[in-house]
Formats: structure tokens, sequence, C-alpha cells
């Protein structure tokens, strides 16, 4: 039974829950308590003293994030003292910030700044040189992300994140005092520290102290080279969150206006990963039943989450020969496009410039992987995610919300309602299960799986296809990763099929997508509103099993060959290595 | 040449031994660390890496206590540790001075240790003898009222 309690804030007097923090309290009268730190079951910390308010009877200021209500109690959130110690406390932290903001990949959605704003810091401590800033930190030898002190208020929250949605923990504060610095150990090298790039602290960053390596300006160069032919492919996620950085709501599609922009921009092809997603299901799906029919590796792990194969060659190296040797869609996109679409173009695959727009930034890393080209070039040869593709938008001044909604025409640009659910966690079991129950029964199989759907940690179901019980499991973020590792070592279950995802909820909730205040965070199920998207694109799809897809027939017929054939191994699969972290010898 | 850590199969497995006794007790990350510090002068990312993977707490985490606490270091320290005190009594008087000579005379910035790992010069707070203002200490050694003048006939002294 829950435990009601009354108290007093700025003078109205209110009934809450008597679990609910004094800033709970305010926030369900609609007084918004200014925060910075506080990320709502992630990190409840008190770190920041942004939060502070007035307690009738107690000593000083209390942090509203982790004072609990109590019975009488009265609160006052907005006098003048309480006012005079936020806008100081902010004013300390600003005393310490690089401002860069028109380069900040934070441009439109820093809460730092926000709250500068609101409480009109005047900045008085930098602008005087009352003191000596900080040695600025930079950790950018990544291909993926980079760390830069200069913007670090040390909130805490990306270590929070990384514990708790990873699982791993490589972020962490060191030294003390005014030395601290928030990184991996003695700030070493990111690509050398066990993190898999799934970007969770980017998305939990209030400022820009963690971010993706900002490639904007080599898409600008590339666009401006006229030797080149810029063939950009587009994940299916990006559709699915793009629109929250013009202002749309959480979970709008917008795909039309997305592939407009691309145009505006003057990229030339445009093709959709959807497409190799279907591919994928293909190459995977035959992948899976040659095992299963041939005594191979059991159960086969997915291969299109580059944060999870990070993680699986960090962290479990013994397991991988159960990871499907298809390249992730992204790569096998890539590779058609310096092949199969170049001839098509009639253009040498070196005058191509491949670009990809993800939701993720461990995409980034995976395209510099030295495995992922040929004949001295990459198959993707930048990648910018969902926030940078946003920026240069906005940066060249196209006005994504009044832009005719176009279709790509392109046969590369075809895909079924089984390559677009891709992108949420379940999506590649469900589309592969719709492929394999149907060339294993050899007749029409039901569409929806819907025991893989949906955000629980670790999904299990079991399916009979052919009379062979088939056990799949759906697992996504890298705490359920660890989790579901010490379920498999343990149980006598015999698991067939497992997808992994190295981000919560999938590529939807990518590193690379747009970013969710703290408060907006709390007040919406991003991931559900999100992968709502992807579920409805594929509903009204003509066709929803990947084999359907007459571009992917068309490709086999006049390329490939079939699935796994020596081409296709030759441009789809790929192999993993053992990787080691923190190698340093002495 | 900066002095190397010796990390041998004997002292890895004495760290081992402490962990196994370690990891019975409720938080054993800091008795851990006291073991380790003790047994190889100091907790380089080699080491950091080997407690991890034993008491299953991140290497990012483990640093973060080495680096908190003064008792720790990453780095092995010299042979000769000059700790200069920066205490409000030692600073009235001067000590600033005697910290910046050191500097000057070993040729080493604060807080780092000499090429030859013959010497570390710390900085440190208070060690309760303000009465002997400004004073520093030379491994266990106390060095009352000093002066840039004492400071160089320690550093001769210590050389030769």
């Amino acid at each position: 039974m829950t435990n009601y309690v009354h108290l007093t804030i700025d003078g109205r007097e209110i009934t809450v829950p008597s679990d609910y923090t004094v800033m709970k309290a305010a926030d369900s009268i609609g007084i918004s308590v200014p925060r910075l730190c506080f990320l709502e079951g992630i990190h409840e910390q008190s770190n920041c003293r942004v939060c502070i308010v007035k307690i009738d009877g107690q000593r000083g200021l209390k942090t509203s994030c982790s004072t609990k209500v109590a019975e009488g109690m009265v609160v006052h959130t907005d006098t003048k003292e309480v006012y005079e110690a936020v806008s100081f406390n902010l004013e300390l932290l600003a005393g310490n910030h690089k401002f860069e903001c028109w380069k900040c990949s934070r441009e439109n959605s820093c809460e730092f700044l926000d709250l500068l704003r609101r409480f009109n810091v005047d900045n008085d401590f930098s602008n005087a040189k009352l003191f000596d800033q900080k040695e600025i930190k930079m950790n950018d030898t990544s291909e993926a992300m980079l760390l830069d002190s200069s913007k670090c208020v040390l909130c805490g929250r990306c270590v929070s994140a990384c514990e708790k949605q990873s699982g791993l923990g490589i972020l962490n504060f060191s030294n003390r005092g005014s030395n601290t610095y928030i990184g991996p150990a003695q700030f070493h090298n990111l690509e050398d520290a066990g993190c898999i790039y799934c970007g969770k602290c980017i998305q939990a960053c209030p400022t820009g102290a963690i971010r993706e390596k900002d490639e904007i300006k080599l898409l600008e160069r590339a666009l401006r080279d006229t030797s080149k032919t810029i063939v950009a492919q587009v994940a299916p996620s990006v559709r699915a969150a793009l629109g929250e950085e013009f202002g749309y709501k959480i979970g709008t599609n917008v795909e039309g206006q997305m592939f407009a922009a691309m145009k505006a921009l003057g990229i030339h092809e445009i093709i959709d990963t959807n497409f190799t997603a279907d591919l994928t299901i293909l190459e995977e799906g035959t992948e899976f039943i040659n095992r299963v029919q041939n005594g191979g590796v059991l159960p086969m792990f997915t291969s299109c989450s580059p944060g999870w194969v990070n993680y699986l060659e960090l962290y479990y190296p013994e397991y991988i020969p159960n990871l499907s040797t298809c390249k992730s869609p992204q790569q096998m996109a890539g590779a058609l496009i310096k092949t199969y679409y170049a001839k098509k173009l009639n253009k040498d695959p070196k005058d191509i410039y491949s670009v990809s727009i993800m939701p993720c930034v461990a995409k980034k890393a995976e395209a510099k992987r030295p495995e992922m080209g040929r004949d001295g070039y990459q198959d993707v040869d930048l990648v910018l995610t969902t926030r940078e593709f946003a920026r240069l938008i906005r940066h060249r001044g196209i006005p994504f919300r009044d832009l005719e909604p176009i279709r790509p025409f392109g046969d590369l640009a075809n895909y079924t309602g089984a390559g677009v659910i891709f992108g949420a966690s379940g999506g590649v079991m469900e589309a592969a299960l719709r492929t394999v129950t149907e060339i294993l029964e050899g007749k029409s199989t039901p569409v929806e799986f819907s025991e893989v759907r949906g955000l629980k940690d670790i999904k299990e179901a079991t399916y009979t296809v052919s009379g062979i019980d088939v056990n799949v499991a759906v697992v996504h973020g890298g705490a359920a990763i660890k989790e579901f590792f010490k379920l498999m070592k343990t149980t006598d279950k015999q698991y067939h099929f497992v997808e992994f995802m190295g981000c919560t909820g999938g590529c939807i909730n990518g590193g690379g997508q747009p970013i969710v205040s703290a408060i907006n965070q709390e007040k919406y199920d991003v991931r559900a509103l999100r992968s709502k998207v992807l579920y409805n694109i594929d509903q009204n799809t003509e066709f929803r099993k990947s084999h359907e897809n007459p571009a992917v027939k068309m490709i086999y017929d006049e390329f490939l060959g079939k699935p796994n054939s020596h081409k296709s191994h030759e441009l789809l699969h790929t192999h993993y290595n053992k990787r080691s972290f923190y190698d340093d010898k002495i | 040449m900066r002095s190397k850590v010796n990390i041998t199969e004997e002292k890895l497995s004495e760290l081992k031994a402490a962990m196994e006794i370690h990891k019975k007790e409720p938080g054993p990350l800091m008795p851990t660390l006291h073991a380790a510090q003790k047994i190889f002068g100091c907790i380089p990312l080699p080491i950091q890496k080997i407690i991890s993977n034993e008491l299953d707490v991140s290497i990012a985490r483990i640093n973060g206590v080495v680096t908190f606490y003064g008792h720790f270091s990453v780095e092995p320290k010299g042979k000769n540790i000059v700790s200069v005190c920066l205490g409000t009594a030692c600073y009235v008087k001067g000590s600033q001075g005697i910290l910046d000579a050191f500097s000057h005379d070993l040729n080493v910035k604060v807080g780092d240790t000499t090429d030859d790992g013959m010497f570390t010069l710390e900085a440190t707070r208070c060690i309760g003898a303000c009465g002997l203002a400004p004073i520093f200490t030379v491994n266990e050694e106390v060095f009352a009222n000093g002066s840039v003048q004492l400071v160089k006939k320690v550093v001769q002294k210590l050389k030769s």
C-alpha cells in the first residue's frame, strides 16, 4: 500500500507518495527545479548542487533530487537565497567550461547552456580570468568518439550510464579536487580501454564533453569534389528519430523528408540500408539453416550490431565461432556500392564516395576495419550519425519541416517490412524467423513473432519449425549481454539462435541518435515510441518478408548467384578477431 | 633512465595470495590496493588490470581509487622522496620558495620523479610541526627552519 504525505511547495499544498523526492513532488505540480547531474534511474548522486531548495527548519539548502518528502514539509524552490546559490554554482561551472557553442555537437541540446540561459549567468569568473582554468585533456585517437575535458562539468552521468546500461564501467573519476577528470584509467586511449562504442555515455552527457568524432566537414568537402559520385545509405532507425532534431514529437516517421534532405544536400545516389538488411536475412538465414542441418556451431549469434561485435571480441572471444560471418547491413551495402553499383553507374570504385548515415557511433569504427574493403579502398568512406546528419541539414539552411517527402528510386532502395524492423530489438530475429520458417517448412508461415518484440532485457521463445524445437533469445544492451552469458554458461538449455544488440532497445536507441534531455527521458518511453515507428512501417509495406523483396531476388539473379555463394562470401561475409585492452607493457 | 616497475613472478604470486585472502572479506579493493602498493611500490595499469580481473571491478574505478588517495601511486616513486610542506604555517614562512628550489636543483617537476629514479618531489599538506616552519622531509628525516641554502646543502649531500 502506498503511503502519502502532505507538504507545501512554493505555497501550494500537495499530497504525494511518501517515497517521492522533493524534486519529483515539485515536478508533479509543474514546478521545474533546475537540474544538471540528475538522470532518473541512472544517476541520482547529487553532485552538481544545481537542484538545491530551501526547506523550512532545515539548515542550509538541500538537494531536491535526493531529499525525500516528509509530512508537513515546507519547501521553497525559488527564493532569492536559492536563486543566488544556483547562479553561483553555475558561475563556478562556467568558469572552467570552454565555450565553443558554434561548433559544439550539442548546439541545440545542451542542458548546461539551457541552465546558463535560465539563470542569466554572467560568466564573470571566466571573463575576469580570476583563476587558472583546468588543464584540457583530449582523448581523441579513437575512430568513433572522443572525450573532451574542457566541456565536462563532472556530473558523472556518463560514469553511471556506462556502468548501468553497458555493464562495463569504462569511465570513472580520476584524481581529486580541482584535478579531477572523467575518463578511462589514466585517460588511456578509448580504443584500448575496452569500450564497445555503444554511446550510452554520449546520450547521458548534458554537454558536449563526450561526443562522436565530428566528420561533417569530410562530407562537405566530398560534396564539393567534382570527381566524386556520392552514394549514401541510411539505416532503418534514422527515419524514426531524425525528426526530433527538427521539433517533431518523439516517435514521428520522417522517412520521406529524410530522403528529400539527402537530395537537397547534393547526394547523388540514395540507397537504403533496409535493402541490405533484407539481404542480411537471406545470408544469415541460410547460414543458420546450414549450421542446423550440418552440425555447425550453435547457438548462432547475429552480427549486425558493431557495438555487440566489439563486446564479443573484447569480452567473450571464445564465442567468436558462434558469431554469424555475415557483415552488418552497412558493410554489405558498402561492398555492393563499390562493386555491383559502381559497375551499374559505370564508375571506377575509387571515384565513388560511399557515405552512411547511422544511429550509431560504433559504425564509424566498423567502417575503418581493414577487412572492410578491397584493392586499397574502404567500402564505406564516411559514417555520419543521425545527429551529425541533422546538424549538416540545419547548417545548410535546408528547411527540413517544409520538405516535400520523396522516395528514392534506385534498386538498392527497395525494402520489405522485415528490413525496416532491424532497428528495433527483436527485429533481426523476427525478420530471420519470417524467412527461415518459410524456407524450412516449404510453405507460407506467419508474419509476426510478437514474443521477440518489446523492451524486456532478455526475451526468449521456442518455435517448432519442421519438427525441430528452435530456441531463440533476444538480448540488448551491454548489461543484459553480461547477464545472458552468465545464464548461458549455467543453463542446460540449448539455444539455437540469439540476437544481440549493443544498445538497449536496439538501433532506435543507438549512441548516434538525437539526444533526449534528462527531463524528457523521464517523461517519455523513447525506445518504445521510436520502435513503434518501425513496426508501423512494417505493417504498411507491400512485402513483409525479406526473401520476397524483388530487388533482393534481382541482385542474386544478376550478381551474387545464391545466398552463401562464393561471391556472397567474398563480399558479404567477414571474420572476427580476439582483442584485448589496456595492453601497455611496463 | 626512469626506474621501471619490477614485476616478477614472485611478486605476482604474492599479490594473488593477498587477493585470495581479501576476496573473502567484504570490500576487498582497499586492502588489495594496500598490498599491491607495498609489493610493487606503485600500482601501474598492468597491476590494476590483474586486480580488475580478479575482483571484477572496472579498471577505471580502480584507477579512480588509486589516484584519489595520496598513499597510492601509479608510477614508481624515486629512491628518495622529498616532501615540502605547503600547509598554512609553512607556506606563510615561504615554503613555496623551498619547493621551487628543490624543483630547480633536482631538475624535476613537483609530483614527478627524476629520470634516474633517484628523487621524487612532492608537495604535502601540514604534517603537524608548524613550530618548526618551514619544514620539509627527505624520506623519514625532517628538516626544520628550511631555507634555500639548506635545500642546496641537502641536495648536495643526497647527490654525493
